[in-house]
């Protein structure tokens, strides 16, 4: 689905009123691919460069060097038009419910704005556009009768269910998750890790989930990747990772989870 | 007698829709040496019942209807602002969730903690070791030093001159964890301590903040939303709904054999180890509205177990030392 080959970002120094800045490597050779249909967890601490990369897969940020291809085409190489079209099929959502929905727009204009903005490749009218608007309400279990209600209106696990209707509204195959449970609480977080399960057996998505919390990694992905300063530190199956981790990062943040449990 | 004693805590805040009954009946007794976790969903009235204590709850909005916060057997609730003011940061230390936030960017760290320790010094002079005049600014910044030092921050004589914006985010966690110590308080108040840090760094600040709590005699009031944080961290656990504590006991006891149905909602939602996917279970619901809160037990609502008796009436507290506020209690599934 996705490949990410060598990739690495370099953010160039500045020279300002306090002296010199260095120039920051945030991603130095990051190579990982995520097979179709599949979740593949994407583990770092602060400051590792998970949120560099979400932006150079997004192609908000060109890579320095390295290739990501997504279903075979090149980002780096397509028309603007073309990469428009594609940038239909990979959606995100973000980690802050509260921060990511524009307050004054109703859930049925957050909901059918990326269909407006790729009404070209998905060809809806706006009638057609409000009653998928209201199937994807349905689907991510809010109801249509919320369509006319404003974001301040939903809690935050609610919010969070609009956030990824809006992701599923031009139809995307993959999905980025950029931490999108870490500002609930966990009964939420629960429902709504449930409802992405479902959603992905039903659609079948290709998830990339990005997250700290490594139980939540352990319950959703099947792969993942553990990176720290830029680089990778392992890949693998997520049970073999949790089992028998090859490097010492992994062994200590495992170590360091504070899990409900007593020995 | 206890170090902190709670008894019967009501607090209610007034808002643009009427007055919310966010606190109602809170009991709680923490002794020195003690690590009490309190947990609960967003709006649960944890972080209410930690200000409570340091009386940083404004008022208006905050009202106390009822009730009595007992420190060593003195009530703080009839403390005017300038009696506070005193305790604060030298009996009762604190330390909140964000650290960028909570440090002034202006001053140095070492001013800052010097600062306290000073103030620290001229409430109890044992502090700063009976010194005086210009021997208590030297002994303020040796003060300051060691507790860097002992906090774990390398090369602490140095880093004084630094500022906040030259530490990271566990470092500027550990500046304030000094500096809520620095006074040698008897109670801590810790909400979120390390929500705001990754998980490397959250487990070396719950290990500095356990050796503490011997060395110091203290008894600490950890809140926090996070079940893993407290079985690591402390001895006893508080959990809270919609401004009730439903259940509280021993850590061990309560969390492998929770008895109300919201602690065991609570636990079922983590996904730990074992659990296949789907499994895992949500909480349907949210936390009620307390303006116009549920009759009776406020869980009613999102509970399985709920009956006719549970809305007659809010459950009392059964039990002795692992307590919980539930009608139909056990821990097995219905």
């Amino acid at each position: 689905m996705i490949e990410i080959e060598n990739v690495t970002k370099i953010y160039p120094g500045r020279r300002g009123m306090f002296g010199e800045q260095p120039p920051v490597t945030a991603l130095s050779d990051v190579s990982l691919s995520v097979r179709p249909g599949e979740s593949f967890g994407l583990v770092g601490e602060s400051g590792s460069g998970k949120t560099t990369l979400t932006r150079c897969i997004l192609r908000l940020e060109a890579p320095t060097s390295g290739r990501i291809r997504f279903d075979g085409h090149d980002f780096a190489t397509l028309s603007p038009a073309a990469l428009r079209a594609m940038r239909a099929r990979i959606q995100i959502v973000f980690q802050d419910p509260f921060a990511s929905l524009n307050p004054r727009m109703s859930v049925h204009d957050i909901v059918t704005e990326p269909m407006l903005i790729h009404r070209a490749t998905l060809g809806l009218n706006p009638r057609a556009q409000t009653e998928r608007a209201a199937e994807l309400l349905d689907l991510v279990g809010l109801g249509p009768q919320y369509l006319h209600r404003y974001p301040h209106e939903f809690s935050g696990g609610q919010r969070q269910r609009i956030c990824i209707a809006r992701a599923l509204a031009p139809n995307p195959a993959m999905v980025l998750l950029d931490e999108p449970t870490s500002a609930l609480d966990v009964s939420v977080q629960a429902q709504v890790l449930n409802l992405l399960g479902d959603l992905q057996t039903r659609l079948g998505l290709t998830y990339l989930f990005i997250s700290h919390d490594l139980g939540v990694i352990r319950y959703v992905c099947d792969r993942m990747a553990l990176i720290l300063r830029g680089r990778i530190v392992e890949q693998g199956e997520t049970q073999a990772v949790f089992e028998t981790p090859s490097s010492d990062y992994a062994r200590m943040l495992i170590s360091a989870m504070p899990e409900v449990a007593f020995d | 007698m206890a170090l902190l004693d709670i008894r019967d805590l009501h607090l209610s805040m007034r808002s643009f829709d009427g007055a919310a009954h966010v606190l109602n009946g809170i009991n709680l007794t923490v002794n020195r040496r003690e690590v009490w976790g309190l947990v609960g969903e967003t709006g649960c009235g944890k972080s209410l019942t930690g200000l409570s204590v340091s009386r940083l709850v404004p008022e208006p909005p905050g009202k106390y209807l009822a009730g009595q916060i007992l420190f060593e057997g003195e009530d703080l609730l009839q403390r005017s602002e300038v009696q506070m003011q005193a305790l604060r940061g030298t009996r009762i230390g604190m330390i909140f969730q964000d650290p960028t936030t909570n440090l002034n960017p202006a001053f140095r760290i070492g001013t800052q903690l010097v600062d306290v320790a000073l103030s620290a010094g001229r409430r109890d002079p044992a502090v700063l070791g009976g010194a005086r005049g210009r021997g208590a600014r030297r002994a303020a910044e040796a003060l300051a030093v060691a507790m860097l030092d002992k906090v774990g921050i390398p090369d602490p004589a140095a880093r004084l001159q630094d500022y906040p914006h030259q530490f990271s985010g566990g470092m500027r966690q550990r500046v304030l964890i000094a500096m809520a110590l620095i006074g040698r308080p008897d109670l801590l108040i810790a909400d979120e301590p390390t929500t705001a840090l990754d998980v490397s760094v959250q487990a070396q600040i719950l290990r500095l903040i356990r050796g503490m709590v011997d060395e110091f005699d203290m008894g600490v009031v950890m809140i926090t939303h996070n079940l893993g944080v407290v079985a690591q961290s402390c001895t006893h656990v508080a959990v809270m709904y919609a401004g009730n504590i439903v259940e509280s006991g021993p850590v061990r006891a309560v969390l492998t054999g929770p008895q109300h149905p919201y602690t065991r909602a609570l636990l079922q939602a983590i996904p730990t180890r074992g659990v296949v996917r789907g499994a895992l279970k949500g909480l349907a619901g949210s936390v009620p509205n307390l303006i116009t809160p549920p009759p009776g037990c406020r869980f009613a609502p999102r509970c399985t177990r709920a009956q006719a008796a549970c809305r007659a009436g809010l459950p009392e507290m059964t039990g002795t030392q692992h307590r919980t506020a539930c009608l139909f209690p056990g821990d097995r599934d219905d």
